[in-house]
């Protein structure tokens, strides 16, 4: 009996040393263990943060660590605001955020695993567009432009026959019913998105600040994507906005302005982000972009970044950080994201400014 | 722990010389009164600790400057969503009290027994079922089921308040969220009356029938006297949880951020856990703190809610049939 249990014991504690070792290999890369892959990475890697990547990035994360079998990543999805505050405190190798740095938070030493006086580098990587669903009676094909889709959400145009809605769907034959608008109840990347599209292109129509949280009065809330499906499905005269992945079969909006209504395409969507430039002041290599939503393409775009130290305290770990993002940003990384997750892939330009940043980063 | 036991020792003292137990018996008594004494004494911990941490994490909250807080000055924000958690509890409780004091009657005095079995059964099971489950049921089945009826009520009765306003084109509005809350508190209010109900002593009944009274008069003279307590803390219970219900109103509920006793409008005012759920994956710093603050209102509004019960329960216990 008593040997039974000292051998139970000796067993567990033999196992935990395994694991404890392994734990500790992992912490120090050594080379030259990285097993078939060819690949001759290993260690740790973190990321906290953005939630609408976190398709992409389970897959992103699964293809990472086949390729490199002695990499361990994780990415908690735990919301762009923990992630950016989890970077800047140390507690993560890298974030996922669905907006930039700003340019007051992006001060060199305020990064936990930066080197002293390194600041972060924003780097676009997922871009993910935002359909405008709709469920009209009779309407299969409708055009919005910014000025018409802030007022219809802001509750200022209230019956889908409005002469406004008309006056760019002179083809449609609109009913003569409520307009009933669905928003994210949820504090969201796709409402910030969406609204900082209608604050920026229609300002005198929209006038709340671009926010996570709706910030209009009346119209409808629903949880989450499947929330705002489900309700633009099941209602009758209803408008909303959602991934575009997961926006089904419902009829979607051509967006633009007028005579240049542009229909929801991963390319239409990766173009306005090409044609948009890096913020300016920004230090070389920080890509945190200023969309111009007025430009060819399709306009409602939810870009994520990853946010990483320009240069590490760890060389080891910035290796690692660079050969995660490496494969984000690369062309086999996007189409698995677009698979995953319905997003659209980097265009080659923007793919090789990030590529860029990547390479730049110590 | 050993020394919250000790006091009862001298009780215990005289009845076991009068009673000369084995040894075995007295260890037992030991044992077991500890058992209880902890179980009870680790109620009131866990309740403290939780009360603890609440108000240790919504200090932040309430103490810095209503500048900081990201959703703006703490008790205007939070007040919609007290009178919300509140407003939706008690429309659940009007609609599921009434059907469930009449299941349990008609399990305890008017089904056959074996009915009555299988369908005590049924509504035990309807507890068992996730409020996920439920609130995918209210924003795929029950809200467009019910679009029509909200149209027609607003026509017909829209100059009655809550009847009033523009009705919603999705059917996710506070009464659809009531009724699923009502579904969901249904099983435990009806499986408490009916074991309350089946307490009714034979006597009582036998006697109110021996001096002619119908089965109907009966319940009235005899049953509900009886029960009333137990109708009242299984209400209370089922309140409970309509207070504390979260992922069914975050689901169903088109929430707003105002005081509106509006029941077919997208206006309803959302409760504190179904806003807590909403807005907690993309809070942090303040934001935390100030959405547990709410969670701390809603913990003092639950108390104040089983206090009040307490009080009714005690001042009806003398008018009660029961002794």
């Amino acid at each position: 009996m008593k040997m039974h249990k000292f051998a139970k014991l000796a067993a567990v504690a033999a196992a935990g040393a395994l694991v404890l070792s392994g734990c500790a290999n992992n912490e120090q890369p050594t080379g030259g263990e990285g097993g078939e892959g060819g690949s001759e990475l290993s260690g740790t890697l973190t990321g906290i943060g953005a939630s609408s990547m976190q398709a992409a990035q389970e897959k992103w994360v699964a293809e990472f660590m086949t390729q490199n079998p002695g990499v361990q990543v994780s990415y908690a999805p735990e919301g762009s605001g923990a992630g950016r505050e989890a970077f800047m405190g140390g507690g993560a190798d890298f974030a996922g955020s669905d907006r930039a740095l700003k340019e007051d938070e992006n001060k060199a030493g305020e990064f936990g695993r930066c080197a002293e006086g390194s600041i972060a580098y924003d780097m676009p990587m997922y871009i993910s567009p935002i359909a405008i669903i709709f469920n009209v009676e009779g309407v299969d094909d409708l055009n919005l432009n910014a000025e018409v889709t802030a007022k219809i959400f802001d509750g200022k145009i209230k019956k889908w026959n409005d002469p406004a809605i008309a006056e760019l769907n002179p083809d449609a034959e609109l009913p003569d019913a409520d307009i009933h608008p669905v928003h994210r109840s949820d504090d969201s990347g796709t409402t910030e998105n969406f609204t900082s599209y209608l604050s920026e292109v229609a300002p005198d129509a929209w006038p709340h600040e671009p926010d996570g949280e709706w910030a209009a009065e009346g119209g409808e809330g629903a949880k989450g994507t499947s929330g705002v499906v489900a309700a633009v499905t099941n209602g009758t005269g209803t408008i909303g906005y959602a991934d575009a992945s997961q926006a089904g079969d419902l009829a979607q909006a051509k967006v633009g302005e007028e005579g240049n209504f542009s229909e929801l395409t991963p390319e239409s969507a990766a173009q306005i982000v090409e044609n948009s430039p890096v913020e300016e002041g920004r230090e070389e290599h920080d890509l945190a972009m200023e969309l111009n939503r007025k430009g060819e393409g399709y306009p409602i775009v939810l870009v994520s970044y990853a946010i990483a130290c320009a240069e590490y305290q760890d060389p080891a770990q910035a290796e690692l950080v660079k050969a995660y993002l490496s494969y984000m940003a690369s062309e086999e990384g996007q189409k698995a994201a677009e698979e995953a997750a319905g997003s659209a892939p980097l265009s080659p330009k923007l793919a090789e400014q990030v590529n860029a940043s990547i390479e730049a980063i110590k | 722990m050993s020394t919250s036991v000790e006091p009862r020792d001298p009780q215990a003292t005289p009845e076991g010389e009068a009673s000369q137990p084995t040894s075995v018996g007295r260890g037992g008594e030991l044992v077991f009164s500890t058992i209880s004494t902890v179980s009870g004494l680790s109620i009131l911990a866990i309740l403290a600790a939780v009360a603890f941490f609440l108000v240790l994490l919504a200090a932040p909250a309430l103490t810095s400057d209503p500048a900081d807080l990201p959703y703006g000055e703490f008790w205007q924000w939070v007040a919609p969503f007290a009178f919300g958690t509140v407003w939706a509890a008690v429309l659940a409780l009007l609609m599921a009290v009434p059907v469930a004091i009449g299941i349990a009657l008609f399990i305890s005095h008017y089904a056959p027994r074996k009915l009555a079995n299988g369908l005590g059964y049924i509504v035990d099971l309807l507890a068992a079922v996730p409020s996920v489950v439920f609130g995918l049921w209210g924003i795929n089945a029950l809200a467009p089921a019910v679009m029509p009826v909200y149209g027609w009520l607003n026509k017909a009765f829209g100059w009655f308040p809550p009847f009033a306003g523009g009705v919603s084109g999705t059917g996710r509005t506070m009464l659809t969220a009531a009724i699923v809350l009502a579904v969901m508190v249904l099983p435990i209010i009806t499986a408490l009356c009916r074991e309350v109900f089946l307490q009714t002593p034979k006597l009582h009944e036998e006697a109110s029938l021996a001096l002619g009274a119908t089965r109907w008069e009966m319940i009235k003279q005899a049953v509900f006297p009886f029960g009333m307590p137990g109708i009242i803390s299984a209400a209370m219970l089922g309140l409970g949880r309509a207070l504390g219900e979260t992922m069914a109103v975050a689901m169903v509920l088109s929430p707003s951020d105002q005081i509106s006793f509006e029941l077919l409008t997208p206006n309803g005012p959302n409760t504190i856990a179904a806003n807590i759920a909403l807005n907690f994956p993309e809070a942090f710093g303040l934001g935390i703190n100030q959405l547990i603050a709410s969670g701390l209102v809603l913990f003092v509004i639950t108390l104040a809610v089983n206090m009040a019960a307490r009080a009714i329960i005690a001042s009806r216990a003398e008018f009660s049939g029961a002794n």
